[in-house]
């Protein structure tokens, strides 16, 4: 590791600052500042998806995995895995056979980021939730947080990797689609997350017989930038409905904030108590 | 500095040094115990487990899975161990900073095994890590996951294995015979002290921190936003419970090292570890009991998940909280190391449940642990125990410090 003297002092400082809890903020930097730094999201529409499995097999081609063999079939409920970093499920509903496809979610506010020690697991300015395996430990903290049951540890390896679906990043720094929404024809749909939104109202307001009229992720986990539109509620297509509408990791801010005022006040009170006790005692017996 | 700190002038002293070492390096005393016996082929077994383990990948050895992703080396010999190393920091609590000398005679054998468990928990993390060779990450270079409760907990924990060797270090000292050295090390005593415990509050609380983020993942019986509280309130009778428990044992097993002086006063002392006992726990359940009525999950409580929260609390909390209060009335040893069994079980039970039971409870496949990471469990104490063995049949823990250093230190 060659780290130069002046970025060596500057991280023994922030070390410094982290441990009593300085720097503590309960999620990683994940507000959208301005529209420069708008986050990317696609947005899903599961009313058109004919679960053609198109998106999931370019997938897989793009990231070296194998190519998936088995079909979304209703009373099954296929799981991403270390190996396929996005999946088709198919739903018997209230209206008709729905498919609907699950990968991770882009979380406006990561779970798995802040739970992350290393930063390894990263919420991109460009909005991708990116995990990058020079930094990752493979401690498995951010798959105990991920509300959403996403990343994947590659359990058989040596060397395992966090799977998971990054929104091809490095496509979208080149400028280019990420590989799903480049192979969909009409389901999938990328763009920033302000013209998703509007987007998706716009199909909601012109064909309302097609969709129940909210979308989810936009305030499920404190907002998420993949977006769904559907036909049925999101607990018809087996969405955890106990996910809370607002952000994970403020459930730790509570926690981080108290850690600076602990490495204050504890310390002050056991001198105090400690010099106190002493002059009781006077000078007899003493020991250490 | 015009003297060296460890007595022994170079050259001719260095052999001597090597040969001091070597000769406290051998075994005292019969080899073929039943302790032994048992322990030497589970450790081999558990070492070659390991090695399994990191050629093969975690997959190998462990039944962890993708939804339940921390196992039996992370509930149990991290999150539970932790628990019961907190005697440490409520002991040096007690003796350094509210002066109640009575407990000076344990403070040094509970430091040391604070300090040991913290040192083979990192140990079992280490296991636990899918690169470990990334570890190091979060402390050099520049990847601070700042906002990360883990990180805290993984400094924290780490800084006070530091404060933790700090204060053991006179005993080291007065081993080596090494006066200088014990004197500049029994100086920074009060001050580890004082970081150790502001530390220990801190990764206490932490560990409960953790499944903050967890919310519908552990069953609400369980989760509440107050973990970090009940973890660092538990950690003070499950701590004290095991210097009762470990007390108990040790007299046996190292009666002679005992000093009989300490001998006589170690029954008051389990007298009033088994009040302070009591009243934790009493604050404890009273606790758990406010946020209980809180999370209103009343219908919860017919359940067979109500059930098992129903014995961890009434069984493992409420009963050896009475027995507690009853041994220190009636003044009954027996009595309070019954209770400290029955204290300990629960914290194993509490603390595997939070992380581990009452995670996922509504996940299609459970998680069982396999014989093999079992055995690697184990195989981590019993090397605790073993290095613990070795220390205290050579410096003075349990018995009393070398009258120089008595002297110097008064
Ligand atoms: S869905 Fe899970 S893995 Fe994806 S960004 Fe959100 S918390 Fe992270
Ligand atoms: S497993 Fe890797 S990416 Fe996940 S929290 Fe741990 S260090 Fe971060």
């Amino acid at each position: 590791m060659t780290i130069d003297r002046r970025k060596f002092f500057k991280s023994i400082a922030i070390t410094g600052m982290t441990i009593i809890g300085v720097n503590a903020s309960g999620a990683p930097k994940a507000k959208s500042e301005d529209e420069e730094t708008e986050f990317y999201g696609i947005l899903y529409d599961s009313s058109i998806c004919i679960g053609c499995q198109a998106c999931e097999k370019a997938c897989a081609k793009a990231h070296g995995l194998p190519e998936p063999t088995d079909k979304p079939e209703v009373g099954v409920v296929r799981k991403t895995s270390e190996n396929q970093r996005c999946v088709l499920n198919s739903y018997e509903t209230s209206q008709g056979e729905v498919y609907v496809r699950n990968q991770c979610m882009h979380c406006n506010e990561p779970a798995c980021a802040a739970a992350c020690l290393t930063q390894a697991m990263y919420k991109t300015k460009e909005g991708p939730v990116i995990w990058r395996e020079d930094k990752c430990m493979g401690c498995r903290y951010c798959m105990i947080s991920c509300p959403f049951d996403v990343p994947k540890f590659e359990y058989g390896s040596t060397n395992p990797k966090i799977q998971k679906c990054d929104m091809c990043y490095d496509r979208i720094i080149k400028g280019e689609k990420p590989v799903c929404v480049e192979t969909c024809g009409d389901a999938l749909f990328f763009g920033t997350r302000r013209e998703l939104v509007a987007e998706a109202r716009r199909r909601i307001a012109e064909i309302p017989e097609l969709y129940i009229d909210s979308i989810y992720g936009e305030r499920v986990a404190g907002g998420t930038g993949y977006l769904y539109l559907a036909p049925v509620a999101p607990g018809e297509l087996g969405f955890d409905t106990r996910i809370q509408p607002s952000s994970y990791p403020a459930l730790t801010k509570g926690f981080l904030y108290s850690v600076p005022s602990v490495f204050i006040l504890v310390p002050t009170l056991l001198l105090g108590i400690h010099e106190a006790t002493k002059s009781r005692k006077t000078k007899d017996e003493n020991h250490d | 500095m015009t003297s060296p700190i460890i007595p022994l002038t170079k050259t001719a002293k260095d052999q001597s040094t090597w040969r001091f070492l070597m000769n406290e390096l051998k075994p005292r005393g019969k080899w073929l115990t039943p302790f032994n016996l048992i322990s030497i082929p589970i450790i081999l077994v558990g070492l070659a487990l390991i090695v399994i383990r990191f050629t093969e990948g975690l997959g190998a050895v462990s039944n962890i899975n993708q939804e339940i992703p921390w196992g039996l080396w992370k509930g149990f010999n991290v999150v539970t161990g932790v628990a019961f190393a907190g005697g440490a920091y409520v002991l040096t609590f007690i003796v350094y900073i509210l002066k109640v000398d009575k407990f000076h005679s344990i403070v040094r054998v509970t430091v040391l095994n604070g300090f040991l468990a913290y040192l083979f928990y990192a140990g079992a993390l280490v296991l636990d890590l899918g690169k470990p060779w990334n570890i190091f990450n979060p402390i050099i270079g520049n990847n601070f996951g700042a906002s990360s409760v883990l990180f805290l907990v993984a400094w924290h924990f780490l800084l006070y294995i530091v404060a933790q060797l700090i204060e053991f270090s006179p005993a080291v000292a007065e081993w080596l015979g090494a006066r200088r050295a014990h004197k500049l090390l029994s100086g920074l005593t009060l001050g580890a002290v004082i970081f150790g415990i502001t530390l220990s509050t801190l990764h206490q609380s932490g560990l409960g921190a953790l499944f903050l983020m967890a919310s519908q993942k552990i069953h609400p019986l369980w989760y509440n936003e107050f973990i970090p509280i009940l973890f660092l309130v538990s950690s003070v009778f499950a701590g004290l419970s095991m210097v009762i428990f470990e007390g108990s044992i040790s007299q046996r097993v190292f009666f002679r090292k005992i000093s009989s002086k300490n001998r006589e006063s170690r029954n008051s002392l389990v007298q009033s570890l088994s009040k302070i006992c009591a009243f934790s726990m009493f604050a404890y359940l009273a606790m758990q009991f406010l946020v209980f009525i809180h999370g209103q999950h009343w219908d919860l409580l017919n359940t067979p998940m109500g059930y098992w929260f129903l014995l961890e609390m009434i069984g493992f909390v409420l009963v050896p909280m009475a027995l507690f209060f009853y041994a220190s009335r009636k003044s009954s040893i027996l009595l309070s190391r019954v209770a400290a069994i029955i204290t300990i079980l629960g914290i194993i039970l509490n603390r595997l449940n939070v992380s581990i039971i009452a995670f996922r409870w509504d996940a299609a496949v459970h998680y069982v642990p396999s014989w093999m990471e079992v055995v690697v469990s184990i195989t981590i104490i019993l090397i605790q125990i073993w290095i613990f063995r070795w220390v205290i049949s050579r410096m003075p823990v349990l018995d009393e410090s070398p009258k120089w250093a008595q002297k110097a230190s008064h």
